[in-house]
């Protein structure tokens, strides 16, 4: 028994691989969102492909509103750097923007949703059009479920529950905005490219 | 348990697992966050289920067995979809095939085997305390129960169910002047299918979350059992997959109630054109298939873990090639994204593209073929205890066997113009697929019932119900190849009015013999099975002489599973018959310094790092942010 206490170690005991359960599941969520996605615009360009497809300019809004998209994502990661130094006054100033320009995103959405409308593409009628307001309105509707996640991280802000011994919301969050974020400026070029 | 005295690391309080406040009724049993008790709920419903589905392919397949029959005994259960001359209403039969695929297939083999497996084992076999999240899988759970109910309710439509088969294509299932069960009971079986796949993503995410992130000491991914590796595989293929059908689903949703065109294009009905222009149906299938090709792994795959562990257990004996068999789920589960377009050979795409998706479906059989040859290495020369467990595993090696090879014909796109849409197909995809999951799900039931509710199934009531299945699901499908062969249509409501079909008529009506003698046979499992919840006798801790953690736990766990520590893990789960090993079985969680008689040279030299997983955290998620 003792002899073979002491062998020597050439193997390394294989630590259980590990992280916190709560940002791995948002992940696997992300992944879930991803696919919606993919085969979205794959559905998109096989139909392309085939033919009979109304080409039509994406109108200006949209190049507004990802600009609104992206400044909300800065400032997401801005409420994050101040919760890991404890500036709490640049905390919440920063997530409030996060907010109101997200809710600002979803308006000019709703505008850019109006201008096509008055320029003769809508959601019933060739599929180009109605692939746009899916794709706008899919990505709208997870903004909507964004702004609920960032609603609840902006509550833990003002009760003094994020700081930098408590992280995990506001990093869940920021993930998932940033996401949001990245998820959106892919459609955007993808339906520039294949209008 | 001597392997963690003496362990100076442990900074662990075994009574802190257990301060949960008394749970009432409803926490407790129904809406409960307790993995163990989600499973039972998921098994009960599933067999419910089970029992429905199965029943409507009974009275479909009397309407193809025996045409002329008068069924005016159905009347008090089918009321008016029996006609006054005893004859079933031929839009039932069709919402009767789509209602037995769609059961089947998402409510019995999907949530009913992977929903009740997943959640029991994962956290059982890999040493946790309960999922990552028990409120999301609570929520699964209850999201599964309500499209049951929305389903169960469009049984009850006047107009019927949805009829257009279970892959429900447009525009049979986008314009509800296609057939009667195209308006309120295909808006129905949406509605369903949405909150099922929302279940399901959630249930997934949960499983792939546990097994990577809460795994006890030791137990690293080469220790883990087969079946959680099953389970892990088939959560990632759902979470990929299930995605895409809410996609297709929720294009048809808009066609069919916002008048959109991405399904439909240029339809004509009375001579009045449509007003959709521009959409194609192929379209959907694609979307669909790309989850419908993985979905029969996502069905298959859990069978497969289960018949894994149950052979190695009862042959006595370490399954043969343990990383083989890992490595050709991941195979298959990779071949599953890239094959959807075989069930489309026949709609007219590019014929060099058939045959590039002919070449990845072939290959699929080397990993089937792997897992084949390798279910039956781990039999040859073991010291095979049939219980109804190894009865029905050993059965569904053979019917994936015999099911898979009519797949390498099927998987030709050149016979496929002969085969498709028949029975042939009906033949295959009901042994490799049906069958073959049907008996990975009693094998598992059998297998973990003692674990599930502390009682003993009868083992002979068990054998019979194995025997009787087994013969019974032959008799049924091997005729049904050549009636397939001979040009028999699947969905046709009967067969009477064709030449050709004539001299099939006997054959048809031993099919539907053998159906009804295999429908009977599962009474004496539900009589098994609930009977025994409350009158089995009571089972040992251990009853299979088996390896894995869940038998480590009290006959009948708590909530939390383990009282006191959760074991730590030095070992493989296959230490079956070892030589020089005092019994024929090796728990996992006694270390390799207690066997000292049957070690291997390398795993002497792994007793130097067992200090080392003790020394590890525990893992524990009841003592961390609970």
């Amino acid at each position: 028994m003792e002899n073979i206490q002491h062998l020597k170690v050439d193997k390394e005991p294989q630590a259980t691989l590990s992280m916190d359960p709560m940002k791995f599941i948002l992940w696997l969520f992300v992944v879930s969102i991803i696919m919606l996605f993919a085969s979205q615009t794959s559905a998109y360009l096989v139909r392309r492909a085939e033919g009979n497809w109304l080409e039509f300019e994406m109108p200006r809004i949209f190049w507004y509103s990802t600009g609104v998209l992206l400044v909300s994502s800065l400032a997401m990661q801005a409420a994050y750097f101040a919760a890991k130094k404890d500036d709490f006054r640049l905390l919440k100033i920063a997530i409030s923007i996060t907010f109101v320009l997200g809710l600002t995103f979803l308006w000019m959405q709703f505008e850019g949703w109006k201008q096509l409308v008055a320029m003769n593409v809508y959601f019933v009628g060739n599929p180009s059009g109605s692939f746009f307001y899916v794709f706008t309105g899919l990505h709208g509707f997870h903004i909507i479920s964004g702004i609920i996640v960032l609603i609840y991280a902006w509550i833990a802000v003002f009760k003094q529950k994020v700081h930098s011994k408590n992280l995990r919301q506001i990093q869940i969050c920021a993930t998932y905005w940033h996401f949001l974020d990245l998820l959106w400026l892919y459609l955007f070029v993808f339906l520039l490219t294949f209008n | 348990m001597s392997a963690i005295e003496g362990l100076d690391t442990a900074v662990h309080h075994p009574e802190q697992a257990h301060h949960h406040e008394p749970q009432s009724f409803w926490q407790k049993y129904v809406f409960s966050e307790d993995h163990k008790v989600i499973a039972k709920q998921y098994l009960i419903t599933g067999i419910m289920w089970a029992v429905i589905g199965i029943t409507m392919s009974v009275i479909f397949r009397i309407q193809l067995g025996m045409p002329d029959s008068n069924l005016s005994w159905l009347k008090p259960v089918l009321g008016a979809w029996i006609s006054e001359s005893g004859k079933l209403d031929p839009n039932f039969y069709l919402a009767l095939v789509t209602m037995h695929g769609t059961i089947m297939v998402f409510f019995v083999l999907t949530a009913g085997l992977s929903g009740t497996f997943s959640n029991f084992l994962i956290p059982l076999q890999i040493g946790a305390r309960d999922m990552a999240s028990g409120f999301m899988n609570m929520l699964s759970y209850w999201f599964f129960f309500l499209a049951s109910v929305i389903m169960f309710a469009s049984l009850f439509l006047q107009t019927g169910p949805a009829a257009g088969g279970w892959v429900i294509y447009p525009p049979l299932s986008a314009l509800p002047q296609a057939h009667q069960g195209s308006g309120m009971g295909m808006t129905l079986w949406l509605a369903s299918m949405a909150f099922f796949i929302v279940s399901q993503l959630l249930g997934g995410i949960n499983y792939i979350t546990t097994v990577i992130n809460l795994r006890t000491r030791g137990m690293s991914f080469d220790r883990l059992p087969l079946t959680i590796w099953a389970f892990l595989i088939t959560a990632v293929l759902g979470l990929i997959s299930f995605p895409v059908l809410l996609s297709s689903v929720l294009l048809l949703i808009f066609d069919r109630h916002f008048g959109t065109s991405f399904y439909l294009s240029e339809i004509y009905i009375n001579g009045e054109a449509l007003p959709n222009v521009g959409g194609s149906p192929i379209l959907f299938q694609h979307l669909f298939w790309f989850l419908g090709h993985p979905e029969v792994y996502i069905v298959l795959l859990p069978g497969l873990g289960i018949t894994s562990e149950v052979i190695a257990t009862n042959a006595r004996k370490p399954i043969f090639g343990y990383r083989a068999m890992i490595a050709s789920m991941l195979g298959i589960a990779f071949l599953a994204f890239i094959v959807w377009a075989h069930h489309m050979f026949v709609t007219g795409m590019n014929p060099f593209l058939g045959s590039v998706f002919m070449f990845l479906t072939l290959i699929i059989a080397v990993p089937s073929a792997v897992k084949g040859f390798n279910y039956i290495t781990t039999l040859w020369k073991g010291n095979i205890v049939f219980t109804p467990a190894m009865l029905f595993a050993i059965g569904m090696v053979s019917l994936f066997v015999s099911g898979g090879l009519t797949g390498i014909i099927l998987g030709n796109s050149a016979l496929d113009i002969q085969l498709h849409d028949t029975y042939f197909v009906v033949a295959h995809f009901h042994l490799v697929m049906g069958a073959a999951s049907a008996f990975g799900l009693f094998a598992g039931v059998y297998h973990w019932f003692p674990k599930m509710f502390g009682k003993m199934m009868n083992n002979t009531l068990g054998q019979i119900h194995f025997w009787f299945s087994f013969i019974g699901i032959y008799l049924v499908f091997i005729p049904m190849h050549y009636v397939g062969i001979a040009g028999f249509p699947r969905r046709y409501y009967q067969f009477t009015s064709y030449d050709f079909t004539h001299k099939f008529m006997d054959m048809n009506m031993f099919i539907t013999v053998a159906a009804i003698l295999s429908f009977l046979a599962q009474f004496i499992f539900l009589y098994n099975f609930f009977v025994n919840i409350f009158k089995g006798k009571t089972a040992p801790k251990n009853p299979w002489r088996s390896n894995t953690l869940e038998w480590t736990t009290p006959i009948v766990p708590g909530h939390g599973n383990w009282e006191g520590e959760i074991p730590a893990v030095y070992r493989w789960s296959y230490d079956y018959s070892k030589p020089g090993a005092k019994e024929d079985f090796i728990p996992q969680n006694i270390p390799y310094s207690q066997t000292l008689e049957s070690n291997f040279p390398h795993e002497n030299e792994l007793i130097a790092t067992e200090k080392e997983i003790e020394a590890q955290n525990f893992n524990d998620q009841f003592n961390t942010a609970h």
